[in-house]
């Protein structure tokens, strides 16, 4: 196998750039999708981009703070989480429905 | 070595995420959504994060999508319908996609230059002993703060989702 | 001295009796009012023989100043409220005091089955009050402060049967009207305080004193001239009179007191105080003695024709008060005030009796419908009588003394004036005995039973009787001699004589009209009826104002002012303001779409805009 072309050590930008396009990807879900809990799970994935985003600059800077920083949000989206898919029961419990296009009460 | 892990970890996250934005069903999202996160742990361990992505496994794909998956199987989520979608959407909305995780991936290239590179082992600090110096010191404030943040993610959620008394 | 006690006292009578005469019975109303009045008046006569006035003595030729407290201290002006007693101010401190006192006892017994009893009381004394302000003031602001507070309480006191619409109007029309001739008086307040830097009198007019006379119009004679139009307003000169006929909408008393005696003699005491600057300009002055003279010519005619008794009486009042204007413009200052003096026993005798008829014949007002009264009410007729003798001029009565002396200084500042002012004489003689004549002789021509007043009425009418006949002797232009140097003598002895014969000839002539040949008037009436019905309508001078002033004003007002100021731009700026904020409330109200996902869209625009920013900027720094 001819040696492929790659870097001995993977840029950091390489990283920044795949959080990049995750969180893109977690927006388009986030706008596009219309059932309730895939759009929380777009959220997700955009949390998670930011994790990614963290722990990369805490290898640049070679110190652990962004560890922690990414712990905190991990226990602050569970928090989330866990709160949310209750909002998802209750609304589900009184609409019958997951469209987010049908909880627009607010409307005007 | 390292750019070869890096290159099949970030493939396989990106193909997870763009099937969770495309598929119908929303259980299949979620698995989608674990196979992201899977892969994520990986990328952390090559950047030295070995409590992260411990915990990555354990609390997100472990706990987080087992609590989606109970969710969308309790509330029988069907697939989506199909919807027409307005012009814009749907000849703007991809390169509006790439216009912004594009200016994501320019900002980042200037913020971070590539003279700099990740090799695994080259960062030893991630591990448990450390993290849990730094939290149980450093950040003690914060750290008391999300307990208490949980417990009323806890009660909140118990009042939400409970049967309502005749 | 204690000067403050003066109009103190009156203040105190209004203020016990407007807050609580409503629970007083009746007479501890009158024991408030006219016991106010009588400590007023003897504190008034403690003062003046503590200051030498009754003994003869020297010390009022110096003014008698208390100065209270500063009011106004802006820049370089600097107002006190003084109060401040000389000759001038004594004179109408004894009337104002005595006259008001006999006039308040007066109305005890006329009020007496009127409503309202203790307002009108309450009123009486918060005029009395302001006119002792307004003499006892020692500059122009606290004189104006009186001249205002006085005609405030004259629109109360017209308008005090409000439930009447003519009283009320008549009430509007004297504050109105006044309000002009206050124009007029502010402006001369103005330019009085930009030339001297001061109102006090004693700066004013020692700093007068060095200046050069004005022949021509000039800055004093503009003062002379605004001053002379508050006084019009206030003492019912031309062309501003039009307010006093329509006075007698309020009850006797007040037509008495406030449009005989007192009020309306505040303009010539205004001029009179500022003699010093008339004297400094001969045109101003000039121009006081020809309204004067006009007023009283015009108002004489309008009298001989009008048929309500209280009318014809009240153009007596514009007609006597240009006299006063007369003997001060012609230079007669002490003239003029001596007249006021004399003007205020008769005329306010003349009121009340007219009362004393208008309340023995229960209400009837009209000359037309009395008749034969002399017998049924003697005493009103014996007083009335003595009034009628002295206005007409007979001597050795107090109205001659004070007229003769204004006829020849008339005579020597312009002889036309006195030819004029005997006329005026002549015809105020007969107009007045018309009067008299057609209420107290021939055949009762109404269906009343007459009974005559009370005391409390009578006696106040033989006072002022007595004082009628007698006053002439009270010496005014000696006593005023200090003040207003008297002019050498040298007017010729035949005019003494002209104009009293013209007063008999006006007093026989009525007694040939009404009482020997009732039926001549008719028919020189129907004779003459062209003339006869322009002064009978009082030359249409208020139907003339209305067309000329007032419906303009107000059609204006309504047209202009109200339906395009009012109504279209301040309540549309206000309204358009308020129409505004709903717009563009409605247009925001639009990007609350409901539609989670809207949001969302905004949110990630506006990261999207937030990272071009920072990244250009990190880019640019690079």
């Amino acid at each position: 196998m001819p040696p492929l072309p790659l870097p001995a050590s993977v840029p950091i930008s390489w990283y920044l750039t795949l959080s990049a396009i995750l969180f893109g990807l977690g927006v388009a879900g986030f706008l596009f999708r219309r059932n309730i809990i895939t759009v929380f799970m777009s959220i997700e994935l955009m949390l998670n981009a930011v994790n990614l985003s963290f722990v990369t600059f805490s290898y640049k800077l070679k110190q652990n703070d962004g560890h922690i920083f990414s712990f905190f949000v991990m226990v602050v989206a569970a928090a989330e989480a866990a709160v949310g898919l209750a909002i998802i029961l209750t609304v589900f419990k009184n609409r019958q429905t997951l469209e987010i296009d049908e909880v627009s009460s607010f409307k005007n | 070595m390292d750019a070869i892990l890096f290159l099949l970890f970030a493939g396989i996250a990106v193909v997870c995420a763009i099937n969770l934005v495309l598929q119908h069903h929303p259980i299949s999202s979620a698995l989608s959504l674990v196979g992201v996160m899977g892969s994520l742990a990986a990328l952390y361990l090559l950047l030295g994060g070995e409590f992260i992505a411990a915990a990555q496994l354990i609390v997100y794909a472990g706990a987080i999508m087992v609590l989606f998956v109970f969710v969308i199987m309790l509330l029988n989520a069907g697939t989506e319908k199909k919807v027409k979608r307005r012009l814009w959407v749907r000849y703007g909305g991809l390169p509006l996609l790439f216009l912004l995780a594009g200016m994501g991936a320019y900002v980042t290239h200037f913020l971070a230059p590539a003279s700099d590179g990740v090799n695994f082992g080259g960062f030893t600090h991630g591990n448990a002993s450390d993290i849990g110096e730094k939290l149980f010191t450093q950040y003690l404030l914060p750290f008391e703060v999300t307990s208490v943040l949980i417990l009323v993610a806890i009660v909140g959620a118990i009042v939400l989702a409970r049967k309502e008394f005749d | 001295m204690q000067l403050w006690l003066i109009p103190i006292l009156p203040f105190a009578g209004f203020l016990i009796n407007g807050l609580f005469g409503r629970r007083l019975s009746k007479t501890a109303v009158n024991i408030i009012a006219v016991g106010s009045v009588l400590l007023s008046f003897l504190w008034v006569l403690k003062t003046l023989s503590a200051l030498g006035v009754f003994s003869g003595g020297t010390e009022l030729d110096q003014t008698h100043l208390e100065h209270y407290f500063t009011w106004i201290q802006s820049g370089a002006l600097t107002i006190n409220v003084d109060f401040a007693v000389d000759r001038l101010t004594a004179v109408w401190l004894l009337i104002v005091t005595g006259v008001g006192l006999l006039i308040h006892v007066y109305a005890t017994g006329y009020m007496a089955h009127e409503g309202g009893y203790y307002r009108f009381f309450a009123y009486l004394n918060l005029f009395m009050f302001f006119m002792l302000v307004l003499v006892l003031g020692a500059n122009y602001l606290l004189l104006f402060v009186g001249w205002e507070g006085v005609g405030l309480c004259s629109y109360l006191l017209i308008g005090f049967y409000f439930l009447e619409k003519f009283a009320t109007d008549a009430g509007n029309k004297a504050f109105i009207v006044n309000r002009i001739g206050d124009f007029g008086f502010s402006l001369a307040i103005f330019l009085i305080a930009m030339h001297f830097g001061s109102l006090d009198f004693g700066t004013v007019f020692s700093k007068v004193k060095d200046l050069p006379v004005e022949a021509n119009l000039g800055w004093i004679g503009a003062i002379g001239l605004l001053l002379l139009v508050g006084a019009t307003g206030k003492s019912a000169q031309l062309p501003l009179f039009v307010w006093l006929p329509d006075a007698m909408a309020g009850p006797t008393p007040v037509s008495a007191l406030i449009h005989a005696a007192t009020m309306v003699t505040a303009g010539v005491y205004m001029v009179a105080r500022s003699s010093q600057i008339y004297l400094h300009s001969t045109f101003a002055l000039g121009i006081v003695a020809i309204v004067g003279i006009a007023t009283a010519f015009f108002a004489a005619t309008i009298g001989l024709a009008q048929n309500d008794i209280k009318k014809v009486f009240a153009y007596s009042t514009v007609s006597q008060l240009g006299y006063m204007f007369v003997g001060l413009g012609t230079g007669a200052f002490s003239a003029g005030v001596f007249h006021v003096m004399t003007h205020a026993f008769f005329k306010a005798l003349l009121f009340l009796g007219a009362g004393s008829v208008i309340h023995a014949l229960s209400g009837e007002q009209d000359l037309r419908n009395m008749g034969g009264l002399r017998k049924k009410i003697p005493i009103t007729f014996i007083t009335l009588m003595c009034a009628g003798i002295a206005i007409a001029g007979i001597p050795p009565f107090s109205g001659y003394q004070s007229k003769d002396k204004i006829l020849e200084a008339a005579y020597i500042y312009s002889p036309w004036m006195y030819w004029v002012g005997v006329i005026t004489a002549g015809m105020t003689a007969f107009y007045v005995f018309r009067a008299l004549f057609l209420a107290f002789f021939g055949e009762p021509r109404g269906h009343h039973h007459p009974h005559e007043s009370p005391p409390s009425m009578w006696i106040p009418l033989a006072i002022l009787a007595v004082l009628s006949l007698a006053g002439g002797a009270i010496n005014i232009p000696r006593f005023l001699e200090p003040m207003f140097p008297a002019a050498e003598g040298g007017a010729p002895e035949w005019l003494v004589i002209v104009s009293v014969s013209a007063g008999v000839a006006g007093i026989a002539l009525a007694f040939l009209f009404y009482v020997m040949a009732p039926k001549l008037p008719e028919s020189l009436a129907s004779a003459f009826s062209a003339p006869y019905k322009v002064i009978l309508n009082k030359y249409y001078v208020d139907e003339l104002y209305d067309s000329a002033v007032v419906e303009p004003i107000v059609d204006g007002s309504r047209s202009l002012l109200w339906r395009v100021a009012d109504m279209r731009l301040i309540d549309g700026a206000v309204n358009g303001i308020g129409k505004t904020a709903r717009g563009v409330g409605g247009m925001l109200r639009l990007a609350q779409s409901g539609y989670i996902r809207s949001y969302a869209a905004w949110v990630v625009a506006g990261s999207i805009l937030a990272i071009a920013i920072i990244g250009l900027r990190g880019v640019l720094l690079r």
